[in-house]
């Protein structure tokens, strides 16, 4: 079963849509945690912080003009550069 | 060429190459006749846009910058080309108000923005150093605070108008500088351009606007930011943004080296003061009060000229706090802190803490 969890970062001011996610992260070993955020800036923060992290990483721009971040990290595989 | 430009600027040099870019022109500007080693500081420049509008009286320090409505005009300009203007606000924007007053005070008991502390750093006016210090001191306590729940809310989407507003201020202000306008009964101003002093000492108008166009287009482009820089490098080990500071030191410094303009030691330092204990607390207040609003100084005119209305509010609190801090002898002058500089400086530091302490919920999840 997935479990996934979604960060609402939308309207935070920087940096706490990045530090919202890193707390998100530091809760799980991995899995699945959309973020989601309205500025592009805070997409590529919260994606720059994950990629770091060794997690996975697919924004995608959403209708209302924000964005989801989706950060993906497989549960048993030791993280590989 | 532009659209790979953009993908350098975008990428992990962009913000290493604005930060060298601002430490070349910065020296530069001053070489050009801005006053020495404040080629560039974005809150000595907001009191100086402060004094011209008649806010505060301090007759030296009065004279409209363009450089700054550069910073907004080109942000702009970036964030419209590359579809990233996004009208916003509403997240405690009277806090932000104050914060930004509390973030001038602070900058007026150093004597500079970080931007001008990393300048005058550069130059090898040493005093710079307890002023670094005490920035990342306040950057670390503000830091204690992201970490356990401060938040000023969150901002909302706003229309165009909104966004508008610090841009149309930034046209306003070049007019203002271009016509001299006198609206007083006897010829007089406002406006108020000093007539001797560092108000009185500017490069020439295109050539500073063109820097503040330049900068900010850079700036929005790499979201370069000299407290973000220090916040992430110590809070999530990222040294991203702090690439840019590192480049814009060595830059000013090679600079300032070629321009003759390199003077190492603390005594007799242009437009600075050699008191350790308040360019040091100066500091404190004015990082703990950038990092609760999220931004350096030169990163809120650049927000303001993506639309952010809250960074916009920071920014008149800016130019309010300036007010203040001259009419309330609070600023500092090159023979030491100003009579009250000292307890604004406490209670300012006690403002921002409240609010940190005050201000904190859980956000998500």
């Amino acid at each position: 079963m997935e479990e996934k969890t979604t960060v609402d970062a939308r309207g935070l001011s920087c940096p706490q849509p990045v530090v919202e996610t890193k707390k998100a992260m530091s809760r799980r070993s991995g899995g699945k945690i959309e973020v989601l955020v309205d500025t592009v800036t805070s997409r590529e923060n919260v994606s720059r912080l994950a990629r770091n992290q060794g997690w996975e990483v697919s924004p995608e721009e959403l209708p209302d003009g924000g964005y989801r971040v989706t950060i993906t990290k497989a549960q048993d595989v030791k993280r590989e550069k | 060429m532009f659209s790979s430009l953009n993908r350098l600027l975008m990428s992990r040099m962009g913000p290493a190459i604005t930060g060298a870019v601002v430490g070349i022109l910065a020296p530069v500007l001053s070489f050009l006749g801005n006053p020495a080693n404040m080629g560039i500081c974005v809150a000595c420049f907001s009191r100086d846009i402060a004094g011209a509008l008649g806010m505060h009286r301090a007759a030296v320090v009065q004279y409209i910058r363009p450089e700054l409505s550069g910073f907004i005009l080109g942000s702009l300009a970036a964030a419209l080309v590359y579809k990233e203007f996004k009208p916003r606000a509403g997240s405690s924007p009277i806090i932000r108000f104050f914060l930004g007053i509390f973030a001038m005070i602070g900058a007026l008991v150093f004597l500079g923005c970080p931007w001008r502390a990393y300048i005058r750093l550069s130059a090898g006016d040493l005093n710079a150093i307890p002023g670094i210090l005490g920035l990342t001191l306040g950057i670390v306590i503000g830091i204690y605070f992201l970490w356990t729940g401060f938040n000023l809310g969150r901002s909302y989407k706003a229309r165009t108008p909104m966004g508008m507003i610090m841009p149309a201020l930034a046209i306003v202000l070049l007019s203002l500088l271009i016509m001299a306008p006198t609206f007083g009964p006897d010829g007089t101003g406002p406006i108020f351009f000093s007539e001797s002093g560092p108000g009185s000492q500017h490069a020439p108008i295109v050539i500073a606007l063109g820097v503040g166009l330049l900068v900010g287009w850079f700036a929005q482009r790499s979201r370069f930011c000299t407290v973000g820089a220090i916040r992430d490098l110590v809070m999530l080990r990222d040294g991203h943004l702090f690439k840019g500071v590192l480049a814009f030191i060595v830059m000013a410094f090679i600079t300032n080296i070629l321009l003759g303009q390199f003077k190492p030691g603390m005594a007799g330092q242009p437009i600075a003061h050699t008191n350790i204990l308040w360019n040091f607390m100066g500091m404190v207040l004015s990082g703990l009060a950038f990092t609760l609003a999220g931004g350096c100084p030169g990163r809120q005119f650049i927000m303001s000229g993506e639309g952010d209305g809250d960074a916009g509010i920071f920014i008149l609190g800016m130019v309010v706090g300036a007010g203040f801090a001259h009419n309330f002898n609070m600023a500092s002058s090159g023979a030491g802190p100003g009579a009250f500089g000292p307890s604004a400086t406490v209670v300012g530091i006690l403002f921002c803490l409240a609010i940190g302490f005050l201000m904190r919920e859980k956000v998500s999840v």
